[in-house]
């Protein structure tokens, strides 16, 4: 095989930044909106309009009216507030929780390590959808529980992650220096390990964000999410179905958002990640 | 070989234990039992506590903890708590369907992705690869629900070419696979991407390996390398992904038998669910887990098929 080209690098890299750049400014471009929507959206969301129900895209409509005659374009932008914060609150305590965790573990070792990741393999064992519908019958609905349901579906992914690295810092050197200074365990925990994961941590995160809205509109899909009127963009997917033949563009609207969102965070961590890999400069 | 196969059965058992566990615990603990929902809300105290005495749920909670536990072990899984029915029929009904439907989208993966995957790597930084990988990280940011709804809305109401719903009859082939294309299709691209991602990485990771040059070196064909060794080497990590994400399509089939109206386990669970349908529940989760063990236990074995050194360990 030819060895890589200078073209060839360069490309590479370039495309590396372009994946980013690009996965950014998707990402930033939905956060917006969701942040703004309050005062972007042309309509109230909630309001009904029975006279102008289920119109096609048009200009004072540019995404339709579902079948209320509620706006689907403010509509989507004020799921995608909810579907946002939902996804936000539920990767960052998932992340705080999940990264301790995976931490302890690798440290302590011995039976809490054993206890915690078995316990974490079999809630992982699950498939995603089936265990966040249990958690949420057991629950209820509401937009509190789902961010539980969801925080309990990105601990285990957290822990993981923070697990192995944790086990490799353990045993270098400067950590035993540290101990035999007197440095506590939690300042070792603190100062050592996780500044040395952080980065990582950081980079999946923005992967699992587009799984937690992936799973937010799933759940919602699936009639045990955040309960309507308050719109979701998987709320909204959920009841366009019913009219999936007369008027699909809510459905299809509403979609097409978390398909953008999701696969601008999917950009933006894949770019991070592959600017973060160590082994690109090895070549 | 064999004694590593009953290692991971005998595993597989206490897995089985605590899931259900969790399942009987998670269930109970929700607000609502089936006595309630077999007699409506309006149904007077009096009335859901009669059903309830009937039904054995006031027995002491470790009562019926280990009836529950015998039967479901024993392979006596009883009648739905909801609408009396034996609840084995109903499965071995819904089985085949979501069976049908998880092959579909793991052999649609496995037979698109990894020569997508291959290629891909193959032509590293060129345009067919950009696209390629383009593509596939557009497949995996699609929500299975949605890629399933605009299946639907294209190839079946828009252009009337595929049923919109149902599952179509076990017994009539073509018209089973008619039910199966959109469906199966859908599972089957998500499941593509996955595959061609983790193809070429794997492949990417080989290429730069000694004996692939040495193979090079040595006059071999271009095909040849690719096929006795790229491959056969990278095949481990893709059989480990496609054990992995299995699991997560059967989490998948679920949403596309509601999309479809499929029958399947996954309607059964999310029906049982709502409906605080006990027995069924856990039958279904039983199935559900057994299929995941029975999963991985294959994805072992593929292994050992694959890669001698793990044989003969």
């Amino acid at each position: 095989m030819k060895p890589p080209s200078m073209r060839g690098k360069i490309l590479r890299i370039f495309f590396k930044n372009r994946t980013s750049i690009v996965g950014a400014c998707i990402s930033v471009t939905i956060l917006l909106i969701a942040i703004l929507a309050p005062w972007i959206s042309p309509y109230d969301p909630l309001k009904q309009n029975v006279y102008y129900r289920l119109t096609p895209p048009e200009g004072s409509h540019p995404l339709g009216t579902d079948e209320y005659g509620r706006d689907v374009l403010s509509r989507v932008f004020t799921g995608a507030q909810i579907s946002f914060l939902i996804s936000l609150v539920s990767v960052a305590f998932g992340m705080v929780i999940g990264t301790l965790m995976g931490v302890i573990a690798g440290y302590a070792g011995g039976k809490v390590e054993t206890g915690l990741m078995r316990l974490l393999d079999i809630i992982m064992s699950f498939p995603d959808e089936i265990f966040g519908v249990m958690v949420m019958i057991v629950l209820g609905s509401g937009m509190g529980n789902v961010m539980v349901a969801i925080t309990v579906l990105m601990i285990p992914r957290f822990a993981r992650m923070a697990h192995a690295p944790t086990l490799a810092i353990k045993e270098v050197d400067y950590i035993a220096s540290a101990r035999a200074i007197g440095a506590s365990h939690l300042r070792i925990v603190i100062g050592h390990i996780l500044p040395n994961i952080f980065g990582e941590i950081l980079v999946m995160s923005t992967l699992w964000l587009g799984t937690a809205i992936r799973l937010e509109a799933s759940l919602s899909f699936l009639g045990v999410g955040v309960p309507p009127p308050t719109p979701t963009l998987g709320n909204m997917v959920r009841m366009g179905v019913d009219f999936l033949a007369v008027a699909p563009w809510i459905s299809v609207f509403a979609g097409l958002a978390i398909l953008v969102s999701i696969f601008g965070f999917n950009l933006l961590g894949d770019g991070l990640r592959d600017i973060t890999d160590p082994k690109l400069y090895a070549r | 070989m064999m004694t590593y196969s009953l290692r991971r059965v005998l595993i597989a058992i206490p897995t089985l234990l605590v899931v259900l566990t969790i399942t009987f615990i998670l269930i109970r603990v929700a607000p609502g039992d089936p006595a309630e929902v077999r007699l409506g809300d309006y149904a007077s105290k009096e009335a859901v506590e009669a059903l309830r005495a009937e039904m054995g749920l006031n027995r002491p909670i470790w009562v019926q903890y280990l009836d529950a536990m015998k039967g479901l072990l024993l392979g006596d899984f009883g009648r739905s708590m909801v609408n009396g029915r034996p609840i084995a029929a109903d499965l071995v009904r819904s089985l085949p369907y979501t069976l049908e439907l998880t092959l579909a989208g793991i052999l649609f993966g496995a037979l698109l992705g990894i020569p997508t995957g291959v290629y891909t790597a193959l032509k590293r930084n060129t345009l067919s690869d950009y696209l390629g990988r383009t593509l596939s990280l557009g497949g995996l940011s699609f929500p299975t629900f949605y890629l399933g709804i605009l299946l639907m809305l294209v190839f079946a109401i828009k252009i009337p070419v595929f049923p919109v719903v149902g599952g179509g009859p076990l017994d009539d082939l073509s018209k089973n696979l008619y039910h199966l294309f959109l469906p199966g299709l859908t599972l089957g691209l998500i499941m593509t991407a996955y595959v061609t991602r983790m193809t070429r990485s794997s492949v990417l990771n080989i290429l730069n390996e000694d004996y692939v040059r040495t193979a090079r070196a040595k006059g071999l064909a271009e095909r040849k390398v690719i096929y006795k060794h790229l491959l056969r080497n990278a095949l481990l990590p893709i059989t480990a992904l496609i054990g992995v994400y299995a699991i997560v399509m059967i989490g998948g089939s679920v949403m596309v038998e509601i999309v479809f109206s499929r029958p399947g386990l996954g309607r059964m669970m999310i029906g049982a669910l709502k409906q605080r349908d006990y027995t069924t529940l856990q039958a279904v989760m039983i199935t559900f887990t057994s299929f995941v063990v029975l999963i991985n236990l294959l994805t072992d074995l593929m292994y050992g098929l694959i890669d001698p050194r793990v044989r003969f360990k």
